[in-house]
């Protein structure tokens, strides 16, 4: 779905689109992003007027609404500097959603040159900067789910290369890997039924594996899923990946708690 | 919040037919990644050399249509257009009429699911039957096919036994071989009486007027071996320009769709029998059946006609797997169906809420043979939907939130308020899309502008050149 070809290396200045979910839920998620960049040299802008990637919309089926956001989105984020996203489903509406519901628009090269400055965190420091293995440590068995965001992009493949890289860790597969987790964002609210029973299947499937983390590029999913586990009183630790390569740090002393 | 038909159906769905369901779709998605990746190494090139031909082809119809209808006829064909359903199931009739036939044999196609083929020969006094052992059993049980590959997906063979036993073809027994042996023996005298035989098209070449039919069973064979008069009813977008391309078409369809490297059958059909030959139709018809297709190559969801009927979009998907096909209330189920059913429909409106019951998952491109962007053509379905004013219960109001998201002052003002949840008894919130959320599942502790306020406070920022980090 996903198939950009970029201008590369990109610079170490970047914008960070930090996210609405971890703007309104999950900071933790957006500091461990900015620690790990900045760990990595990065000189990270948050641009203030920064709301939401307009994807809830362009998905709910409103895309004048949708644009309104996005047209917003593309002032915000105006400069030279790449954009690096810790989610693969926010990624992916840079990349592809907003061009497709751009087509007709007469400002869709604003919104083109926007999604050639995009990068899913993971997707940018391995491909961006060239770091293809991960320091620090972090003693345990994670599960990854791919978010169906991802599919078509390499995002996949860089997340499970820095967690494979990583002193410790083991991640280990699990049945129904390639199958939605049931988040669909408004889709988890419009088809409730339909949504909890896709969820069940894939927490199931993960807690088959054993693993003492489950991780993803994507909050929407995990907090989809966490949501299912703490209602039905299972244990299952989520975690983001930008948290675990913080934590690797962490654990590794190279950069302070 | 109201909730969406599909996903009402799912909350409704017997559980035995959901397994069947569940358990049947994992099988044959795992047999079609097994049987392309086993004999391809990189099975993508195909699927989008075959989208490419597909779609070349869609939008030549102008071209490739006259070009067939001249070689169906050279090869000795009588052609027929059909605008819609209605006329398509009349041209039948009356060829059965002139013929003074009454009795029917056909095999299975989805074209004449559409136009309900089968209901309208009885209606009128003519003996139709199934020979499909899956749409045969679909027809005893007066049900409908709930897949495009296998209509009875969500039967087991217990299920079947007991049609068998009421339909007086025998004692209960529920031994697939003992119920595949009585169909054979009851549909072979049912071949022998028949005078016409129908089938639709798998493919039609432009180039040579050249027919494909694929089946397993063989009874495509049967319904035209003793049968004297042969009706294909075929949709207008079956076509590929040349033979060639039926290798491509070939290599993929089977294995899309069963997991086979082809079909146990594969006929190329190229006209009535010839004189050499001692048995065959000794007529053949073809009706092109438009039936608002051409609506659809006109809208910008025009990809979707490059369908080849493998049924692999709704084995994968995740909602077709627990809402099963019926739940899509149309011939064709899954995100083909989504896709489709609503631009066939007589009303887009009746059916604009089945481009919604999709997480966007893109699973169903993933595995499409001709590489269909299901999920694009989903999408512009939903805003088709809003723009012409089409209210489908469900899904949430986006107007406000837009105005918030593009003004920071609205935006930021909202993720303090936020915080207000935390200490008002959930199930009092008075937000819809928030009660679907919490009837299901937990929701996290509200953060909202905490990311914010550590951005712009923490002691030392590595360089950071945002305003109010700088001040410090």
């Amino acid at each position: 779905m996903v198939n950009l070809k970029r201008k590369s290396p990109p610079g170490k200045k970047i914008q960070l689109m930090a996210t609405c979910l971890c703007d309104a839920f999950f900071d933790d998620v957006a500091k461990a992003t900015v620690e790990v960049l900045e760990y990595l040299g990065c000189e990270v802008i948050f641009p203030d007027g920064q709301t939401c990637c307009g994807q809830p919309a362009f998905n709910g089926g409103d895309w004048a609404s949708s644009r309104k956001v996005v047209r917003h989105t593309v002032e915000v984020f105006r400069g030279e500097e790449p954009v690096v996203i810790p989610s693969g489903s926010c990624t992916a509406m840079l990349l592809h959603g907003t061009v497709l519901e751009f087509e007709k628009e007469t400002d869709r090269k604003q919104v083109a040159e926007l999604a050639s400055r995009s990068w899913e965190l993971t997707d940018y420091i391995v491909n961006g900067l060239g770091i293809n293995e991960w320091p620090g440590k972090f003693d345990a068995k994670v599960a990854f789910h791919r978010s169906c965001h991802t599919r078509g992009s390499c995002s996949g493949e860089t997340s499970l290369q820095l967690l494979n890289s990583i002193d410790g860790m083991t991640v280990v597969p699990f049945g129904g890997g390639e199958q939605c987790c049931g988040f669909g964002g408004t889709f988890s609210v419009s088809f409730p039924n339909t949504s909890e029973g896709m969820g069940k299947l894939k927490i199931a499937n993960v807690m088959e594996a054993q693993p003492d983390i489950l991780t993803s590029g994507d909050m929407g999913c995990l907090m989809h899923l966490g949501g299912l586990v703490d209602r039905h009183n299972k244990e299952l630790q989520r975690v983001h990946i930008a948290q675990i390569l913080r934590d690797a740090l962490q654990n590794g002393g190279l950069i302070e708690k | 919040m109201s909730v969406q038909p599909i996903d009402r159906y799912v909350e409704r769905i017997a559980p035995d037919v959901q397994t069947a369901v569940m358990e049947n779709s994992i099988t044959a998605t795992q047999k079609r990644h097994d049987a392309l990746f086993g004999d391809y190494e990189d099975p993508d090139k195909i699927r989008r050399i075959a989208g490419a031909i597909k779609q070349h082809t869609v939008e030549h119809l102008d071209r490739y249509l006259p070009q067939a209808e001249e070689k169906l006829k050279a090869n000795g064909v009588k052609v027929h257009w059909a605008s819609d359903g209605e006329e398509a199931n009349r041209i039948v009739f009356e060829i059965m009429r002139s013929k003074k036939a009454t009795k029917v044999v056909k095999s299975k196609s989805m074209v004449s699911e559409e136009t309900e083929l089968g209901h309208y020969l009885e209606e009128r006094g003519m003996e139709c039957v199934e020979t499909d052992l899956g749409e045969y059993i679909v027809q005893i049980d007066n049900d409908h096919p709930s897949h495009i590959v296998k209509p009875i997906i969500h039967k087991n063979r217990q299920d079947v036994a007991r049609s068998f036993e009421r339909e007086g073809l025998g004692e209960y027994n529920d031994d697939p071989e003992v119920i595949t042996h009585r169909a054979r023996k009851h549909l072979r005298g049912k071949y022998m009486e028949a005078d016409v035989g129908i089938t639709g098209a798998n493919f039609v070449s432009a180039e040579s007027g050249r027919m494909l039919l694929i089946t397993n069973e063989g009874n495509s064979r049967f319904c035209l071996a003793p049968t004297k008069v042969h009706i294909a009813m075929v949709g207008i977008e079956k076509l590929v320009p040349k033979d060639r391309d039926l290798s491509v078409m070939l290599n993929l369809l089977a294995r899309s769709a069963t997991g086979q490297r082809l079909t146990v059958y594969t006929e190329f059909i190229s006209g009535p029998k010839s004189a050499a030959q001692p048995d065959g139709p000794e007529e053949m018809h073809l009706i092109f059946l438009d039936n608002r297709r051409t609506q659809v190559l006109e809208s910008d969801c025009r990809e979707i006609l490059r369908c080849i009927r493998c049924g692999a979009c709704m084995n994968v998907c995740p909602v077709y797997r627990q809402a099963s096909g019926f739940a899509y209330r149309s011939v064709y189920p899954g995100p083909l169906g989504a896709v489709l059913s609503p631009l066939l429909a007589s009303k887009f409106a009746d059916y604009a809420d089945l481009p919604k019951a999709s997480s966007l998952c893109g699973a169903c491109n993933e595995v499409c043979p001709v590489d269909i962007p299901i999920p694009d053509l989903l999408l512009r379905l939903r805003d088709k939907a809003k723009v012409e004013g089409i209210k489908s219960p469900g899904t949430p109001p986006m107007g406000m939130w837009a105005t918030m998201a593009s003004k920071p002052v609205l935006w930021k003002t909202a993720l303090s308020a936020g915080k207000m949840m935390d200490f008002f008894p959930k199930s009092m919130i008075p937000v819809p899309a928030f009660q679907a959320w919490y009837k299901k599942k937990d929701l996290p502790e509200w953060h909202g502008k905490r990311f914010r306020s550590w951005m712009a406070n923490r002691p030392n920022p590595k360089k950071n050149d945002q305003p109010e980090a700088s001040e410090k």
